[in-house]
């Protein structure tokens, strides 16, 4: 391998790519070769850093310098400067980095400091579309070990030990799932991935693909060889064009490498992983769905017993985890059971991924180990909330979890605590709400979505959802009356006692939660049509303040429906019958005069 | 642009010889139906019935499982689209950090609503689910291109570039 004096990591993660990051990575190479420095220097393009609020992120090594917002006009600057004379270009560093004169290392910064990165541990730090730089991170080591050393009891042993439990929502012991489907009889079986990723606000499975396509593939293997499958599928939505590439690039390679087809690695092993891409529907998450989908079918799920582990794709026994879950398997090969056992509480080992976004300075990707308190990820972490506003509440589990208010803030992430609390660990999207959101509007939101992808089998879903939805845009277009609250409550619990899977079960929760925590918000709407977040646009009146209003007449010329009226010197009126509440006016006003009530 | 002959994708021959070939690829294999209608949207922008029956036929499947998969995944179009998808985030981080406000803006500057055409076939205006860029919420694609940190007046000028 060659030896470069300086290594340039550029993040190719959707946020970083989304922010110009391709262009940027371009300009490096271009200017680079402009100085003639290819033998010296080493340009990578790497998955996610994490930290995509301040993207595209550039670390170079070996100082660590790690830059941020970095435009494809700043480049020149970074080449002639910190990789031509050796001085770090401070003006582009990512300010928290900087510690007087001193580079801080990246785990130094605070946004890193309290992670821990187990199944992101390659993400951002090396090319996800180069085999042998993973197999430089001791990839494809935990394949050979099981391979070679370890009987396919021992290897699910392993598993249980390490007290791994799915990471896809529903928290099932992975060792013990792997066990069911060793002890299927049946002389074909099947290995699949659940790369459906439906939280609608989340990208921790996407990161994980985007940067560490392999990992994903070996643990596959791994188990493949554990359950006594040849086959394996990863199901991938079709709207990750980026992690579908990288898959397809990496599967190749390790074929061509022996590392998957047949016979791997002279054992006599054999497996073999394809892709299947899905086209767009919510509920195909869910286990039984998903087969269906898998075979070409529409995606409803199916009662359960039997259960995939018995009678899964094909009706054979089949084995489905989450990205996250394979993720973690070839560290707890390599390092152990109890290594793993050993991070995180008596009852939620290892780490998880979380996608923090929503109202919170510090946006990105974060794994800490289980049992950090919600209060580390938000202040700590994630830096608080933007604009000085007072933190409300944050959303876990999507539309099948619930939000964890301010007054609970030290809850420990845990499965089973979160699931006390209300809410519960779900896939990883975790969003934050300052005081700014409504929570009746949340609510709203979240059963706009389960709605809209409700399919259709089962009635107390089909049906249930959307009188749930209909009552609370009722509420929240001031029309609730006394008693909603309640009709509320009891759909929610019948839906949750019938409908067919998980879907249903668990569409209520937002809802539920949100009535736990903030009862005096939907009060407010019901009773006083107010709004106390001023979000619900029904509820609200802007008003002119005359007192600061200065005439200038910038409100009137921008409402699009002509609705305020005013002469020079006296303040402006708006005609609250013709308004339609745009905001417009209050976004123009250059003297704040302009409120909503 | 010059003004381009306008003709549906079905009156165009090699479209089918096309779908042929993928029909001939998959035919027998099992589970194939779902990427052979990708495959078919690719070629045709949508899937219109007669493009469904011959699946059906090429498949040896009956038609109503074709048309029942057909419309129950949101990425498979029956109607022809526009020039251009704009594709608005309306995840949750999108929402909570205002993208309702880009919507009702898009909707009034496109005078369409969701899921819906531009007369004159430029846009089609469409609600997706996190984009994986939540850092620059609130964010809308355009065909490849992304879009972030959006404020309602920013819209017209962004949609300019495609008219
Ligand atoms: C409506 C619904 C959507 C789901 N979506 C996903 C998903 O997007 N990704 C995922 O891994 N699991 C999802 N699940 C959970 C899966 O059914 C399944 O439990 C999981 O993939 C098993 O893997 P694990 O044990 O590794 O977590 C969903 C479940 C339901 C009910
Ligand atoms: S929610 Fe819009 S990009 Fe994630």
């Amino acid at each position: 391998m060659d030896i470069f004096r300086s290594h340039i990591l550029i993040c190719r993660g959707t946020g970083c790519t989304s922010s110009g990051s391709d262009q940027v990575a371009d300009a490096f190479d271009k200017y680079i070769k402009e100085e003639g420095l290819e033998q010296e220097v080493k340009v990578v393009r790497t998955g996610c850093f994490g930290l995509c609020e301040v993207g595209p992120i550039v670390i170079v090594y070996p100082e660590g310098a790690f830059y941020s917002r970095v435009e494809e006009k700043d480049v020149q600057e970074i080449v002639k400067e910190h990789l031509v004379k050796g001085r770090v270009v401070k003006r582009l560093l990512y300010q928290e980095s900087l510690d007087k004169d001193r580079i801080k290392s990246l785990n130094e910064v605070e946004f890193y400091k309290k992670q821990m990165r187990v199944a992101l541990r390659n993400c951002g730090v090396i090319d996800p579309e180069n085999i042998d730089e993973y197999i430089a991170m001791d990839g494809y080591k935990a394949l050979t070990k099981v391979l070679t050393e370890m009987t396919r009891e021992q290897v699910i042993e392993e598993v249980k030990k390490s007290g791994l439990r799915g990471r896809g929502g529903a928290g099932f012991p992975t060792g013990t799932k792997w066990e069911f489907v060793y002890n299927a009889p049946g002389d074909k079986k099947y290995v699949c991935c659940n790369a459906d990723e439906g939280d609608p606000g989340a990208f921790m499975d996407r990161s994980v693909l985007e940067g560490d396509p392999h990992s994903v593939l070996e643990a596959m293997a791994i188990a493949g060889y554990a359950v006594g499958a040849d086959q394996g599928y990863i199901y991938v939505r079709a709207e990750y064009p980026i992690a579908v590439r990288r898959l397809q690039i990496a599967i190749e390679q390790a074929r061509n490498y022996g590392l998957l087809g047949e016979n791997i690695l002279g054992t006599g092993f054999n497996f073999d992983i394809d892709l299947k891409i899905g086209a767009g529907a919510f509920v195909c998450g869910e286990e039984t769905a998903l087969l269906n989908s898998m075979e070409g079918k529409r995606g409803t799920p199916r009662p359960r017993p039997p259960f995939p582990a018995n009678k899964g794709l094909w009706g054979k026994p089949t084995l489905l985890n989450n990205v996250e879950t394979y993720a973690n398997i070839c560290q707890i090969i390599n390092k152990g059971g109890d290594w793993f056992a050993s991070i995180g509480t008596e009852r939620s080992k290892g780490t998880k991924i979380f996608a923090l976004g929503g109202k919170i300075n510090n946006t990105g990707l974060v794994e800490i180990p289980m049992g950090t308190t919600v209060r580390e990820v938000i202040y700590d972490i994630g830096g608080g909330c933007p604009n000085g506003k007072a933190f409300k509440a944050v959303q876990t589990g999507g539309p099948s979890g619930g939000c964890i208010p301010a007054e609970l803030i030290d809850t420990p992430i845990e499965y089973d605590t979160l699931v006390k609390i209300g809410s519960m660990m779900g896939s990883g999207g975790m969003i934050v709400m300052d005081e700014d959101n409504c929570m009746v509007d949340i609510a709203k939101f979240f059963l706009q979505f389960t709605c809209d992808e409700s399919c259709g089998k089962c009635t107390p879903c089909r049906e249930g959802t959307k009188r749930m939805l209909e009552l609370l845009e009722k509420i929240t277009e001031g029309k609730g009356e006394e008693g909603d609250i309640e009709k509320l409550q009891t759909l929610a619990m019948n839906i949750k006692d019938s409908a067919l899977c998980a879907l249903g079960q668990t569409a209520p929760n937002p809802i539920l939660s949100t009535i736990r925590y903030f009862r005096d918000e939907y009060e407010a709407h019901i009773k006083d049509k107010r709004c106390p977040a001023g979000v619900c646009a029904a509820l609200l009146n802007y008003i002119i303040l005359e007192d600061k209003c200065k005439a200038c007449g910038i409100c009137a010329k921008n409402c699009p429906t002509n609705s305020i009226s005013g002469k020079p010197k006296t303040p402006y009126v708006i005609n609250q019958d013709t308004c339609i509440k745009c905001g417009v006016c209050m976004d123009k006003c250059p003297f704040g005069a302009i409120i909503k009530k | 642009m010059a003004v381009k002959e306008v003709r549906d994708a079905v009156d165009i021959p090699e479209n089918f010889e096309r779908l042929q070939e993928v029909i001939d690829e998959y035919k027998g294999k099992s589970g194939s139906l779902i990427p052979v209608l990708q495959k078919a949207q690719e070629i045709f922008g949508y899937l219109p019935l007669e493009v469904q029956k011959k699946i059906a036929e090429g498949l040896k499947v009956p038609m109503s499982r074709v048309y029942g998969v057909s419309t129950f995944y949101a990425q498979f179009a029956l109607e022809p689209r526009g020039e251009h998808t704009i594709g608005l985030c309306m995840g949750t981080a999108c929402y909570v950090r205002g993208s309702n406000k880009i919507l009702e803006k898009l909707k009034e500057e496109l005078g369409i609503d969701v899921g819906g055409t531009t007369e004159d076939k430029k846009f089609t205006l469409e609600a997706t689910r996190c984009l994986g860029a939540c850092g620059l919420a609130p964010v809308m694609m355009i065909d490849e291109n992304v879009y972030g940190r959006l404020k309602p007046d920013m819209i017209p000028d962004i949609l300019n570039k495609y008219r």
